[in-house]
C-alpha cells in the first residue's frame, strides 16, 4: 500500500487529537474533586482511587454495568441469529420483493432513535416489557438487526456456490449445512457482525434510558446522578465514563485483525 | 451473480422480517395515529386530521418555525461534518503504516473513540472545554482567545463540530483503509512503470478503488449526523438559546418534555420521510455504482 508524504506526522497528530480527551478524562478520575476544581494540573498530583471505589462498592453503580452488559449481549444474540439466515437468503436467493425488503430493512437503520422513543414506551409498557432487558435488547433490534444482515450478506457472497452445491449433493440437510459448513467458513463475519451489535447497543442511550426507570437503568442513565445539590461530582464521573470505555476497548482489541475488513462490511 | 429464483427463501428471511416488524412497523402505527390528533391530557384524543403536518411546513407558525429552524441547523451541521471527516479521513488512511506491530496500535487506537457511550463522548468534550477544568477551554483562554462554549453560541458550534470529527473520523478513516488494502501491489507496479506522479496514483488507482466504502462511509455519516442527539444534547444542551438544537433534540423536547405527542408524531413522520428519501437516493446510487463494476471485475 502506497502512502502519502510526512505520514507518520499525520498519523501521530491525529492520535494524539484522538487520545488527549480521553487522557483528560482518565486523568481527571484519579484526582481529588478538590484537586479538580481548584488547580489545573496535567497529571494528578495526589493520585486516588476513591471514585473507583466508590463505584465498585455502591450496587446502584455498579449494577448499571451489568444491566448495560445484559441487554447489549441479549440484543447481539438475537441480531445475530435472526440476520444469519436471511443474510445467506438475500445473498443466494431471488424472491418476490427481495431488494424491497433489504431496501426497508436497511431503512430501518437510518430511523431516527427519536421518533421510536415515544411509541417503543407505549408498546413495550403495553405487553409488560417495560424496565427489563428485553425491551431494550428488541428496542436495539431496529438498528442492529439490518445491520447484521447488510454485514452477513457480504460475508455470505463471499463463499463460492460450489460449496453449497457439493455439501447438498454430499447429502447435507439444509441445517446441517448451514450448522456445519456455512458458519464456520464465515466465522469471521460473524465476530465482525457481532462486534458492530455489541458496538451500536453499547453506545446507545436515548432508547436505552427511555425504555428503564429503576430495574435495568443502564450505567450511561445512571451517570447523570452526578450532578447534585452539592454541585457537579467531577471525579466520579469521570470514573465511571472510564469505566464505560473498557469494554469497548476490550472487544477491539479481540477483533483488531478484522477491523479493517469489517468495517467495510464484508464488501472489498 | 446468478441467484436463482426461490420463493422459499422468504422463510430464511422470516424471523428477520418478523423482528423489524415488531419493533418498527407496530410503534410507527402508532406515530401516525398520533399525528393526527391532538390531546389535553388525560389521555382524551381529539381528531385533527393533518393540522398538524400543515402547521409542521408553514415557518409562520411557532411549530413550523422551530422544525424547520432545526432542519436548517442540521443540514448544514450535517454538510460541515461530511466536508471535514471525509476528506481528513482520506488522509488519514494514507497515512497508515504499511506493516508491522504499529499497524495493529493505530487500528484500536482509531477505533477507540466509536466505541464509547455517546453520552460519555458528550461528557468527555463537556470537561475537555470548560473553561475552568478541562484542558482545551483553559488552554484557549490562557492563550487569550475568550472560549465560553455554554454562552457563545459560535463557540458551542466550533465544539459540537470538533467532538462529532473527533467521533466519527476514524469511521470514514477505517472505511477507506480497507479499501486501500484491497488494491492488489500490481497496480502500483504498473503505476511505477508508467512514471505515474503521487497524485496520479491516488486519482487513477486509490479512489476509484475507495469508491465504494466511501458511499457507504458517506451515507452512514450523513444518516447519523442527521439524527445526532445525544452528544450535543450532554455538552451544550441544544444551547445557548436554541442554537445547537438539532432536529432530534427539538423532536424530543416536543415529545418527553411538553408531551404534545400529536406535533411530535407529525415531527417524526416528515423527519422519517427525509431519511428515507435520502437513504433511498443513496441506496440507488449504490446498487448502481455496483453492478456498473461487475462486468469489469469479471473481466480481470
Amino acid at each position: 500500500m502506497h502512502s502519502i508524504p510526512g505520514r507518520r506526522f499525520i498519523m501521530g497528530l491525529f492520535l494524539i487529537f484522538l487520545l488527549l480527551p480521553i487522557y483528560w478524562l482518565v486523568n481527571m478520575s484519579f484526582k481529588t474533586n478538590a484537586e479538580i476544581v481548584s488547580t489545573m494540573t496535567l497529571w494528578p498530583h495526589a493520585p486516588t482511587l476513591q471514585h473507583y471505589r466508590r463505584i465498585f462498592t455502591d450496587e446502584s453503580w455498579y449494577s448499571g454495568y451489568i444491566n448495560s452488559l445484559e441487554y447489549v449481549i441479549l440484543n447481539t444474540i438475537i441480531s445475530i441469529s435472526v440476520a444469519l439466515p436471511a443474510a445467506y437468503a438475500f445473498s443466494r436467493y431471488r424472491f418476490l420483493g427481495d431488494k424491497h425488503l433489504f431496501f426497508w430493512l436497511l431503512s430501518n437503520r437510518m430511523a431516527p432513535a427519536a421518533v421510536y422513543a415515544l411509541p417503543f414506551f407505549n408498546l413495550y409498557s403495553a405487553i409488560g416489557l417495560f424496565d427489563t432487558p428485553w425491551a431494550v435488547a428488541l428496542a436495539h433490534c431496529i438498528f442492529n438487526v439490518p445491520l447484521a444482515v447488510w454485514i452477513l450478506e457480504g460475508f455470505v457472497s463471499g463463499v463460492p456456490r460450489e460449496i453449497d452445491e457439493t455439501a447438498f449433493l454430499d447429502g447435507y440437510s439444509f441445517p446441517r449445512f448451514f450448522v456445519r459448513i456455512l458458519v464456520p467458513l464465515i466465522a469471521s463475519g460473524i465476530g465482525v457482525a457481532a462486534f458492530f451489535c455489541f458496538m451500536f447497543s453499547w453506545v446507545e442511550l436515548l432508547l436505552a434510558r427511555t425504555l428503564t426507570s429503576v430495574q435495568t437503568k443502564p450505567i450511561a442513565a445512571i451517570m447523570t446522578r452526578t450532578v447534585s445539590a452539592a454541585g457537579m461530582d467531577w471525579g466520579l464521573l469521570a470514573a465511571a465514563g472510564v469505566l464505560t470505555i473498557i469494554p469497548g476497548a476490550l472487544v477491539i482489541w479481540f477483533v483488531r485483525n478484522y477491523i479493517a475488513r469489517g468495517f467495510a462490511l464484508g464488501r472489498v | 451473480m446468478d441467484k436463482t429464483v426461490n420463493q422459499k427463501a422468504w422463510f430464511l428471511v422470516l424471523p428477520v422480517f418478523l423482528v423489524v416488524a415488531f419493533s418498527a412497523v407496530l410503534p410507527l402505527m402508532t406515530v401516525v395515529n398520533y399525528s393526527m390528533q391532538d390531546t389535553f391530557g388525560n389521555n382524551q384524543f381529539f381528531w385533527n386530521g393533518v393540522g398538524w403536518f400543515k402547521e409542521l411546513l408553514d415557518p409562520s407558525t411557532d411549530l413550523g418555525g422551530r422544525f424547520l429552524a432545526s432542519l436548517g441547523r442540521n443540514l448544514f451541521f450535517s454538510l460541515v461534518i461530511l466536508a471535514i471527516e471525509v476528506p481528513l479521513g482520506i488522509v488519514v488512511a494514507l497515512s497508515m503504516p504499511r506493516q508491522g506491530w504499529t499497524v495493529a496500535a493505530c487500528l484500536v487506537t482509531l477505533a477507540l473513540p466509536l466505541l464509547i457511550p455517546w453520552n460519555v463522548v458528550g461528557t468527555i468534550w463537556q470537561i475537555f472545554g470548560r473553561p475552568d477544568i478541562g484542558l482545551l477551554g483553559y488552554t484557549l483562554n490562557a492563550m487569550g482567545i475568550d472560549y465560553n462554549y455554554v454562552s457563545n453560541a459560535v463557540d458551542a458550534w466550533v465544539t459540537v463540530i470538533v467532538m462529532d470529527v473527533w467521533h466519527w473520523t476514524s469511521l470514514v478513516a477505517l472505511l477507506c483503509y480497507a479499501g486501500l488494502k484491497s488494491i492488489p501491489e500490481a497496480y502500483y507496479q504498473a503505476a511505477q512503470i508508467d512514471g505515474a506522479s503521487r497524485w496520479a496514483v491516488f486519482k487513477a488507482i486509490q479512489l476509484p478503488k475507495m469508491n465504494r466504502v466511501l458511499l457507504i462511509a458517506v451515507l452512514l455519516r450523513f444518516m447519523d449526523s442527521f439524527m445526532i442527539y445525544t452528544e450535543p444534547f450532554v455538552v451544550t444542551g441544544g444551547g445557548p438559546g436554541n442554537s445547537t438544537t438539532f432536529v432530534s433534540i427539538e423532536l424530543v423536547k416536543i415529545a418527553l418534555g411538553q408531551f404534545d405527542l400529536g406535533k411530535a408524531a407529525a415531527l417524526s413522520l416528515v423527519y422519517n420521510l427525509i431519511i428515507l428519501i435520502v437513504c433511498w437516493i443513496f441506496y440507488t446510487v449504490m446498487t448502481n455504482a455496483g453492478s456498473e463494476r461487475k462486468p469489469q471485475e469479471g473481466a480481470a
